[in-house]
């Protein structure tokens, strides 16, 4: 039973988000309405996909420094992860754009840096495609991981900041915390970050762990 | 220091020597440039600027990707490994980004003057759309040259590298299309210190850590 609470933890936090975010009172806003709610499904997604980026390439950076191919095993799971995350993210936003914004794609830089990170983290999988030797694939797949997100990340943080975005806390936009979440909220909304990104940090364990064992019977194979 | 510029020299005589790579890649900037003014059915003046603009920078993109591709596998593997016993890795790529720099310098501008030929000036304030260029050599040269780096190693490099490099080149690019935006405006340069910076900062980066990676590249 070593090590479990915090899988117990992010089953409860996840249960109290999903009951209480459906059923809480939320504070009334003209277009936002009930859709509010939406924060602690759509926004979580979003950090819950950056904590998955940024352990991979932690992992990309290990496997470089060490050369252990678990260390690359560890950043493909987490990147393979933080890919459904985004698309997950994806959808809830367009789902709620459509309500709200009267349109599921707009034109919106947030949105653009979104398809493009998809695309990086697309191509970091063709790339793992195109090569047979393990070592050669890990070595240049970590490479190309740690370029990616460095230039993923001025793309997210700082371009959406320069332009006009119907995005919160963007183009001039006040953030969301300041006027629309009331403390009842905000209490919800933390235990939604926190509930999504164990559960994503709980899914990718899983996934390592079948490439692991993968890994081992092509071995003895 | 030495070392690079020697391989910088190296670089230079063998794009010499091997003039039909160079010619090709000028033949291609201007038959681009002449598809377009023809697929315009030569009506540029009715061209809007955004379109104008934006045709502009894809020709340079598609022209750096297919002129930068080549910049790893042009040389044999014995080669690679005859530099990899005499030269630093970091000097190896640093040079190869200068090199780089320089190329798309030299195509960058020979695009800008047959676009403007055959296309017409729209650009108000052509001091700063020329700077535009000279930023734009310097992100494509050095985020492209790391990516030449992995694609090389694959049998299919160049359709790698267009797969890798559209991504990584993308926030450089729209960076590039605003700044260029700006310029054809006729906007004053203080209005464009945010995308100058931001550029500078990304070029900075990626130089930065093309020169951090590339030793694990060229050991494989």
């Amino acid at each position: 039973m070593k090590k479990t609470w915090w899988k117990i933890l992010t089953v409860i936090l996840l249960f109290y988000v999903v009951i209480w975010g459906l059923l809480g009172p939320v504070p009334r806003q003209p277009i936002l309405n009930e859709t509010i709610r939406n924060v602690y499904f759509h926004v979580p997604m979003w950090f819950s996909m950056m904590t998955l980026m940024v352990t991979s390439l932690v992992y990309s950076i290990k496997y470089l420094r060490k050369g252990r191919i678990n260390d690359d095993t560890y950043a493909l799971g987490f990147a393979s992860v933080a890919i459904v995350l985004g698309i997950i993210g994806f959808v809830t936003g367009s789902a709620w754009g459509n309500f709200t914004w009267g349109d599921p794609l707009p034109r919106d830089p947030k949105l653009i840096a979104v398809e493009v990170g998809m695309l990086i983290y697309s191509a970091y999988f063709v790339l793992r495609g195109s090569f047979e030797d393990e070592q050669k694939k890990a070595r240049l797949a970590a490479v190309y991981n740690i370029f990616a997100f460095a230039t993923f990340m001025p793309l997210v943080w700082i371009l959406p900041r320069l332009t006009d975005s119907l995005h919160p806390g963007n183009g001039g936009n006040p953030a969301f915390g300041k006027y629309d979440m009331d403390n009842a909220m905000k209490i919800v909304f933390y235990a939604a970050n926190i509930g999504w990104i164990l559960m994503g940090v709980w899914v990718s364990s899983l996934v390592i762990r079948i490439r692991l064992v993968q890994n081992q019977l092509n071995e003895k194979n | 220091m030495k070392e690079i510029i020697h391989l910088i020299k190296k670089d230079f005589i063998l794009e010499w020597r091997q003039k039909y790579a160079l010619n090709g890649m000028i033949l291609y900037v201007i038959s681009t440039v002449f598809v377009c003014y023809i697929s315009f059915k030569l009506k540029v003046s009715s061209i809007e600027k955004i379109t104008w603009n934006t045709l502009f920078w894809i020709i340079l993109l598609f022209s750096a990707v297919n002129s930068i591709t080549k910049s790893f596998i042009q040389e044999k593997a014995g080669r690679q490994i005859y530099y990899f016993t005499l030269a630093n890795p970091q000097s190896v790529i640093i040079s190869k980004i200068i090199y780089n720099i320089g190329l798309m310098l030299f195509l960058g501008f020979l695009g800008f003057v047959v676009y403007f030929a055959l296309m017409g000036n729209q650009a108000e304030n052509v001091p700063m759309f020329l700077l535009s260029i000279v930023l734009g050599a310097l992100g494509f040269s050095s985020s492209l040259t790391l990516i030449a780096g992995i694609a090389s190693k694959a049998d299919n490099s160049s359709g790698l590298m267009a797969v890798l490099s559209f991504p990584v080149i993308l926030p450089i690019l729209t960076m590039l299309i605003r700044l260029s935006k700006n310029a054809m405006d006729g906007l004053a340069f203080s209005s464009s210190y945010d995308e100058i910076i931001t550029l500078m900062g990304i070029d900075l980066i990626v130089i930065a850590l093309s020169y951090v990676l590339f030793p694990y590249l060229w050991k494989s």
